[in-house]
């Protein structure tokens, strides 16, 4: 043991340095955030003047309500085709290549699946809204939900299902008695997970928004904010983001941690 | 006993793609019998005990409960419960809610639901876990919520998938009598599937032996023991020795050691390959050559002590493996023989059965 400790002081020195090198961003956006005076250079106090701006601002309230409903209403779509999906697949014992397919939206570049799906709309002639920035969302949800609650699935002892069946359950009991009960937590951490994907989420939104600021969501209004500079409002706007991204993945993980164990 | 038959099997099959797991079985149980099962794995037992619950529609043949042709009733809505192989409780429900979840699916009052809940729980000692989840079970713990749930449907017929298969052996032997008991006390007609022939032999009013998908012997126990039909039977139910040779008038005739003698059964020619198949425990040993009896002459290979009996295993010439005996250590002679003596292993013909197969 004692032969070892240089060698762990050192790789504890780098850890620091690592987390160092990976919040201190984040770290200064904070800061910078509650900056009284609003120049990134000199530090004049803190006041949180910046965020009662942001809430008075009604372009970014309406860009949050828009992001809101495009992340609940693409996270409910998501979830429920998601979780069925995932049914059906680890009951059929997919093969490699549906897997393969299954998995492709969650690899594929966002730009590619963008312009992807901006492509489809026009050629089907859709009129480009929030409508379509849902569907688009729910393309890739689903298949993070579905392997988000495959994970819970692969633990799951299908003779649950029959022995329900066997005590005279149908199978629409079944599934809510028993298989959903079961894998809820699979299918919770999947919403939350496709939620925060979706609150993120900039390029594809941009891309399938189509024209005019009623459908646009809060990372594409950072967006056009940023391009007159980096102001102290966008430090706020981005810090509540990542808040509310970091706690959803926080309980994501949390709930789900049992489908790891198989509990 | 003039018991009525309970449920019925006519002409059963069931194929899986190429595989035939079950072929043409026709069975009738009785009321109120315990029945097993029994065999390798693979011979289609478990098939069978799901097309009995409905989980598996057979190709051929019918299925039928007290007169009424099931065979295409679905599971959840025949009277008969099976109680799964990994138990397959509900691992989010408590005991309690485990147990009362199939009188809620018939829809039965609160009150009728909590006497028959709390009746049956009573029975498989449950009281103090009724509200503790599965996973904060023994494995014997676990067994009992099983068979409770299943029970409190009172169904017509319990199927049993090799219920004790997660039990370490003292629990197994234990929960052996435990199940016959309880059998007794609610008579609800018990099938049992297993692979553990003792257990068979312990527990069961009859036993089917399967082979291949087929049905090899069904009888009670003791016939299937000392009766055995075929060679795999005999070979399957406990320990036997076989001496092969051909069918000779009056006998078997082995290779340098003359014509066993013993009842050739029906239908085997002259001149066939047969074994005469005798238990370890039917066989005697005699240092000198004896008169009148079957004698198969060898040498002690070895001698195995296990409190009770003796195992002697004996090299004889024609023989392919070591025939073994088993000797009373009470006997005054079992401590005069030594490892490398000649010695003649002797039966009463009646006690050997010829066998093809």
């Amino acid at each position: 043991m004692a032969s070892a400790r240089p060698g762990v002081s050192v790789l504890n020195v780098h850890l620091r340095l690592v987390y160092v090198f990976l919040y201190a961003p984040i770290l200064v956006l904070m800061v910078l955030s509650l900056n009284k005076g609003g120049m990134p250079t000199a530090w004049t106090g803190v006041s949180f003047k910046w965020y009662v701006r942001l809430a008075e601002s009604p372009e970014i309230i309406s860009a949050a309500v828009n992001t809101l409903i495009v992340a609940v209403v693409s996270t409910v779509i998501a979830t429920i085709l998601g979780t069925l999906l995932a049914l059906g697949v680890e009951r059929r014992r997919a093969s490699s290549g549906l897997d393969a397919l299954l998995f492709a939206p969650m690899i594929i570049p966002d730009i590619v699946l963008a312009i992807a799906l901006l492509s489809l709309f026009t050629l089907l002639e859709v009129t480009l809204g929030l409508h379509s920035i849902i569907l688009s969302h729910v393309v890739f949800n689903i298949a993070f939900v579905c392997a988000v609650v495959r994970t819970r699935l692969k633990h799951f002892d299908h003779s649950v299902i029959e022995a329900s069946a066997d005590l005279g359950a149908g199978e629409f009991t079944t599934f809510r008695r028993v298989t959903l009960p079961m894998i809820f937590p699979g299918v919770l951490a999947g919403a939350l997970l496709a939620f925060t994907l979706s609150v993120d989420e900039f390029i594809i939104a941009f891309f399938t928004a189509g024209a005019g600021s009623s459908s646009t969501t809060l990372p594409m209004r950072i967006y056009s904010m940023i391009r007159f500079g980096v102001t102290p409002e966008i430090n706020a706007m981005a810090t509540i983001v990542m808040f509310v991204s970091f706690t959803l993945v926080f309980l994501s993980q949390r709930v789900n941690k049992g489908a790891i164990t198989g509990e | 006993m003039t018991a009525a038959t309970v449920i019925e099997l006519e002409g059963v099959t069931k194929r899986f793609g190429d595989v035939t797991a079950v072929e043409d079985v026709s069975l009738a149980l009785m009321e109120g019998e315990f029945f097993a099962l029994l065999g390798p794995s693979g011979c289609g037992k478990t098939t069978l005990l799901r097309v009995l619950a409905g989980f598996e529609h057979p190709d051929e043949g019918r299925v039928r409960l007290d007169g009424n042709d099931i065979t295409d009733v679905r599971a959840s809505r025949r009277p008969v419960n099976l109680m799964f192989q990994s138990y397959a409780l509900f691992p989010h429900m408590t005991v309690r809610g485990n147990i009362s979840y199939g009188l809620e699916m018939e829809k039965l009052g609160r009150q009728e639901i909590d006497r028959r809940v709390a009746e049956v729980m009573d029975m498989a000692e449950l009281g103090e876990l009724s509200g503790r989840k599965p996973d904060q079970l023994s494995g014997g713990q676990r067994q009992r919520v099983a068979l409770a749930r299943a029970l409190v449907k009172r169904p017509r017929v319990l199927l049993l998938d090799e219920p004790l298969g997660a039990l370490d052996k003292k629990l197994r032997e234990q929960m052996q009598l435990e199940l016959k008991r309880l059998q007794h006390e609610v008579g609800i007609t018990f099938i049992i599937v297993t692979h553990d022939q003792e257990e068979a032999l312990v527990m069961a009013d009859r036993v089917a032996l399967m082979r291949d998908g087929r049905i090899e012997q069904l009888g009670a126990p003791e016939a299937l023991y000392e009766n055995p039909a075929s060679r795999f039977v005999a070979g399957f139910i406990g320990v036997t020795n076989f001496f092969e040779g051909h069918v000779a008038p009056g006998g078997v005739k082995l290779n340098g050691h003359g014509l066993l003698k013993g009842a050739v059964p029906d239908g085997i020619e002259t001149g066939a390959t047969a074994a005469v198949a005798v238990r370890p425990e039917r066989l005697a040993l005699s240092a000198e050559a004896p008169g009148g009896a079957n004698a198969v002459k060898g040498e002690i290979a070895e001698i195995a002590y296990h409190g009770r009996d003796l195992q002697v295993h004996v090299t004889a010439e024609g023989v392919e493996r070591r025939v073994m005996v088993r000797i009373s250590a009470a006997d005054e002679n079992a401590r005069n023989f030594r490892t490398g003596q000649p010695v003649w292993c002797t039966w009463n013909p009646e006690h050997g059965r010829i066998l093809t197969g």
